[in-house]
C-alpha cells in the first residue's frame, strides 16, 4: 500500500506540469457506462426499513445545504430560510439542523447574521455562478466578496469550456487560484457534470479538482439538466475513495440538485456506505445540496415516529 | 455517530401457500403417485421442511409420457401457431400477475437471495414465454426449412440452481415449436415447478401439454429412457449429461445437453476497474456460484494484480451473506448438504495444494447450509481448484502477461461455456472473443441472460443452444 508521505509526494509530482496532469488524468481507468449504471441502480434497491431508516432520515437532513439561488431572492426570504435550517420541523424539536445555508454571495452577510450561534455554516457560490464565464480576476473578487462577507463555504464553478477543450491546466490554476482567495473557507467544487456528459469526464475531473485543492467534489449548479444522478455520485464517490487511499485525505462529495424525495436520499446514502465506506456518513464529508428535500425528509420523519403522515401545509415552506 | 446499520427487511412469506404434499402433475392434473416414495424438500436457509413431493417411479413417468404423447397427437400438434401463441402469452402474463410470489417460493426452496429471484429470474421467466409466444406462428421464418415439424415428446430434467429459469428455458421453446413436454425438476426444488404446473391449469392449457414428474436421478433416467419420448433436453453436471448421452445414442431421440463450465474471467489492465471488481463479484457469488457459466476462474493481467485483488477483497467485505428472504442479502444459502459438502472438499484440497485461502469476515447463521463468499489466491493450471467445477462461491486467481496467454490459460480446460473479457480496447474484445472456446463470451459485463441471445457450451460443456432463433431449432425436425 502507498503510504501517505509517498502518496502526496508522488501526486504533487503529478501537477508539476499541464502534460504531466494532462497525462495522469487521461491516464486513469476508465468508467463503463453500462457497469456503472448498474451498479448504481443496484444499490438503489437496497431496502432501508425501521430503525435504518429513522438513522438515515436525520443523517439526511444534517446534511443538507438548504438551498436558495434565484435572481428573485431578498433578504426576507433568507431569513426565513434561515429560521428553517436552525429548526426544521416546527412541531418537533428533536429533528436535527441542516449542514448549511447557501446562497449568493450578496446575501451571505444576511444568512451570517441570521445563523450566529447557531453552528450552521453559510455557504456562498462563487466564481461567476453557475456559468463562470468571466475572468479569473472577476471570479477570485466574487470569491474574496462572498469570504469577506462571512462565509464558510465557498461553492466554486469550474471552467467546463476549457475541461472539454482539453486545457486541464487552466481549470487546475482556476481552483488553485480560488483556493488560495478562499482562504480559511472549505471549498467546493462544482464540476456540473451535466455538461461533463460522459463517467471518464467525472471521474477526470473529480480528480484535478481534488489535486487542485478542493475539500469537497459537487456534482451541480442545479441551473443544468441533468443535475445529480446517483451514477455520477457513485463515479465520485470512488474517486474519494481512491484519492482517500492514495493520499491518506478526506475529500467530501456533494451531490446537489435533483434530489426531492426521502427515498432518493437514502439511496444516496446506501451508495456512500458501500462505496465511499462510513467515514463519508458525516456532514463533514457528504452532503446534499437540495431545497424541497427537506420537507419530505420531515415528512417520513414524522410518519416513521407516529404512523401518520401529516398534510404538506404542516411543514414550512421555506 | 453510530454507523448506518441495515435493519432487517424481509420479504414476507405470507404470499405463498405451500401445501403440505404434492403429487405429480399429469394429463392437468395432480395424482398420487404409484411406485415411489415421497421425499422433502427444505429449505436450505434453515432446515426447515417445507412440503413432501411424491416421487415418480417408471410406472408414472409413462402415464406422464402418453399423456403427453396423446396430447401431441390430438390436440397441441394439430393447434396453429397462433393459438398456441394465445396459451404461451397467457401463461407469460400469470407468471408476471404471480411474479411476488413466486421469487419468494423460488428464494424459500433454493436458498437465492429475493433480490435475485425478484429481479432476475422471474422477470427473464416471463420473459422467455414472451418472447417464444412470439415465435409460435412464425417458425417456417425460424431459418431451419421452409415446414418446420415439432419432434413430438421432450423429456426434460432440469437442475435446482434456477428451478423456474430452467424450466422456462425448457418449456417455452418446446411448447412454442408445437411439441408436448414432460419435465422434471430437481429433487431439492420442486416447488416453483409444481407452481407452474398450477398456472398451466389457471391458463387453461389443454391437458396433457405439459407434464411435471417430481423425484431423483432414477426418475430423471426414467423420462430420458423412455421409448416415447423424441427429444431430450438435460441441464445439469457433465458426470449425468455423459450418462445420459450414452443412454440415447442409438435409438431415435434428439437430444440437447447443457453442462458444466469452468469459465475464465479475464481482466487487462486497461479495464474499467470498478467495474470490472463488479462483474468479478456478479460472476462467481452471484446465485452462489451456483451457475454453470460462473466465472469461477479469474485471469488477471500480472501489471494490474495486486490492485484488482485488493479492491476485490474490499468488494468482498459489504457483502451481505444471510436470510434469503432479506431484501438486502446479497448472498444466500446453498441449495443442499450435499452441494455444501462438495464445495467444502473442493476448498480442502485448494488449501491442500497450497493456494491461499481468503473470506471476509462474516457471520454465518447457525442454521442451514452456508459458505463464506472465498477467493483462492497463489492458484495455478494445475491446481483441481482451478480445473473442476466447484458450483459454488469459490474464486481461483491465476495471473497472465500477454493476450496470448490469456487465451492459452482460458481455453486449457474441458469446459467451454461461457468466458468473460474486460478491457477498453475494442480491438482486443474482438480478437478474443474469436478465440475463446467458450459458447458465451461476455464484453465488459458477466452473467447477462436476454431470451433472444443464445446459450451454449463447446467441448465437455454440451451442445445445442438454448435461447433465441437457435433455441428454437433444438425443438424443431428439419
Amino acid at each position: 500500500m502507498t503510504t501517505l508521505d509517498s502518496g502526496v509526494d508522488s501526486l504533487a509530482d503529478v501537477t508539476s506540469s499541464e502534460d504531466r496532469l494532462r497525462r495522469f488524468l487521461l491516464g486513469l481507468p476508465g468508467v463503463d457506462q453500462v457497469g456503472a449504471e448498474a451498479r448504481a441502480a443496484t444499490l438503489g434497491t437496497r431496502s432501508i426499513k425501521t430503525t435504518a431508516k429513522a438513522y438515515a432520515l436525520d443523517l439526511a437532513i444534517s446534511m443538507i445545504d438548504l438551498t436558495t439561488l434565484e435572481g428573485q431572492d431578498t433578504p426576507g426570504k433568507i431569513r426565513a430560510l434561515c429560521a428553517k435550517a436552525k429548526r426544521p420541523d416546527p412541531a418537533d424539536p428533536t429533528a436535527p439542523q441542516v449542514a448549511a445555508v447557501c446562497v449568493y454571495p450578496d446575501l451571505v452577510a444576511t444568512a451570517k447574521h441570521e445563523l450566529k450561534g447557531s453552528g450552521i455554516s453559510v455557504a456562498s457560490v462563487a466564481t461567476a455562478f453557475p456559468s463562470g464565464r468571466s475572468s479569473l480576476a472577476i471570479k477570485v473578487q466574487d470569491t474574496k466578496d462572498a469570504v469577506a462577507a462571512g462565509a464558510d463555504d465557498v461553492d466554486m464553478v469550474i471552467d467546463r469550456g476549457a475541461f472539454l477543450s482539453g486545457r486541464y491546466g487552466l481549470v487546475f490554476d482556476e481552483i488553485t487560484a480560488i483556493r488560495e482567495a478562499a482562504g480559511d473557507a472549505h471549498l467546493k467544487v462544482i464540476l456540473e457534470t451535466g455538461e461533463l456528459v460522459t463517467y471518464d469526464n467525472v471521474r477526470r475531473a473529480s480528480w484535478l479538482a481534488m489535486l487542485a485543492g478542493a475539500d469537497f467534489i459537487k456534482t451541480s449548479t442545479g441551473k443544468v439538466s441533468p443535475a445529480a444522478t446517483l451514477p455520477v455520485t457513485l463515479v465520485m464517490l470512488e474517486a474519494v475513495r481512491d484519492y482517500h487511499e492514495a493520499t491518506g485525505l478526506h475529500i467530501g462529495v456533494k451531490p446537489a440538485g435533483g434530489i426531492r424525495t426521502a427515498k432518493d436520499a437514502i439511496k444516496y446514502l446506501v451508495t456512500v456506505n458501500e462505496t465511499a465506506g462510513p467515514d463519508w456518513l458525516d456532514p463533514e464529508l457528504f452532503r446534499f445540496g437540495a431545497s424541497s428535500l427537506l420537507n419530505d425528509l420531515l415528512m417520513q420523519r414524522t410518519k416513521l415516529a407516529t404512523g401518520n403522515y401529516p398534510g404538506p401545509d404542516y411543514f414550512t415552506l421555506d | 455517530m453510530s454507523r448506518f446499520e441495515y435493519a432487517p427487511a424481509p420479504e414476507s412469506r405470507a404470499i405463498v401457500d405451500i401445501k403440505s404434499s404434492y403429487g405429480l402433475f399429469i394429463n392437468g392434473q395432480f395424482t398420487d403417485a404409484t411406485d415411489g416414495k415421497p421425499f422433502k424438500t427444505v429449505s436450505p436457509a434453515s432446515e426447515e421442511v417445507l412440503a413432501e413431493v411424491s416421487e415418480a417411479g417408471p410406472a408414472d413417468v409413462d402415464k406422464a409420457v402418453r399423456a403427453a404423447r396423446k396430447a401431441f397427437e390430438k390436440v397441441w400438434g394439430p393447434m396453429s401457431g397462433k393459438d398456441r401463441a394465445k396459451y404461451l402469452f397467457r401463461i407469460a402474463r400469470l407468471i408476471q400477475e404471480r411474479s411476488r410470489e413466486l421469487a419468494v417460493l423460488e428464494s424459500l426452496d433454493n436458498g437465492k437471495p429475493i433480490r435475485e429471484s425478484r429481479d432476475v429470474d422471474i422477470p427473464l421467466v416471463a420473459a422467455h414465454f414472451f418472447y417464444y409466444a412470439g415465435w409460435a406462428d412464425k417458425l417456417e421464418y425460424a431459418g431451419v426449412g421452409d415446414d418446420p415439424q415439432p419432434w413430438g415428446v421432450a423429456g426434460q430434467v432440469i437442475p435446482w440452481n434456477f428451478p423456474m429459469l430452467m424450466l422456462a428455458w425448457k418449456i417455452a421453446p418446446a411448447l412454442a415449436a408445437g411439441n408436448t413436454v414432460v419435465l422434471k425438476p430437481a429433487e431439492t426444488t420442486p416447488l416453483t415447478a409444481l407452481a407452474f404446473a398450477e398456472i398451466c391449469q389457471q391458463a387453461d392449457l389443454p391437458p396433457g401439454v405439459v407434464n411435471i414428474v417430481t423425484g431423483a436421478g432414477r426418475t430423471g433416467q426414467a423420462l430420458v429412457e423412455h421409448e416415447g419420448v423424441d427429444k431430450v433436453a438435460f441441464t445439469g453436471s457433465t458426470e449425468v449429461g455423459r450418462a445420459i448421452a450414452k443412454s440415447v445414442a442409438g435409438t431415435h431421440k434428439a437430444v440437447t445437453l447443457e453442462l458444466g463450465g469452468k469459465a475464465a474471467n479475464i481482466v487487462f489492465e486497461d479495464a474499467p476497474i470498478d467495474q470490472t471488481i463488479e462483474g468479478i463479484v456478479n460472476g462467481i457469488f452471484f446465485n452462489q456460484g451456483h451457475v454453470c457459466c460462473a466465472g469461477s476462474r479469474l485471469l488477471v493481467q500480472e501489471s494490474v494484480y495486486d490492485e484488482v485483488l485488493a479492491r476485490l477483497k474490499r468488494r468482498m467485505g459489504t457483502l451481505r451473506v444471510g436470510d434469503p428472504l432479506d431484501k438486502n442479502t446479497d448472498i444466500g444459502a446453498i441449495n443442499s448438504a450435499a452441494q455444501l459438502a462438495k464445495i467444502r472438499e473442493l476448498s480442502q484440497i485448494g488449501e491442500d495444494e497450497g493456494a491461499e485461502r481468503w473470506s471476509p469476515e462474516c457471520e454465518l447463521p447457525a442454521h442451514g447450509y452456508w459458505f463464506p463468499p472465498t477467493v483462492f489466491t497463489g492458484v495455478s493450471q494445475a491446481h483441481r481448484i482451478a480445473r473442476e467445477e466447484i458450483f459454488g462461491p469459490v474464486l481461483s486467481v491465476l495471473t497472465f502477461r500477454t493476450p496470448q496467454e490469456a487465451v492459452e490459460k482460458a481455453n486449457n480446460t474441458p469446459f467451454g461455456l461461457s468466458a468473460g473479457i474486460w478491457t477498453d480496447k475494442g480491438s482486443r474484445i474482438l480478437w478474443m472473443a474469436n478465440q475463446l472456446r467458450a459458447g458465451v463470451v461476455w464484453a465488459n459485463t458477466f452473467n447477462r441472460f436476454d431470451p433472444t441471445s443464445p446459450f451454449g457450451g463447446y467441448k465437455e460443456s454440451g451442445y445445442g443452444r438454448e435461447g433465441g432463433r437457435h433455441g428454437l431449432e433444438a425443438y424443431l425436425a428439419h
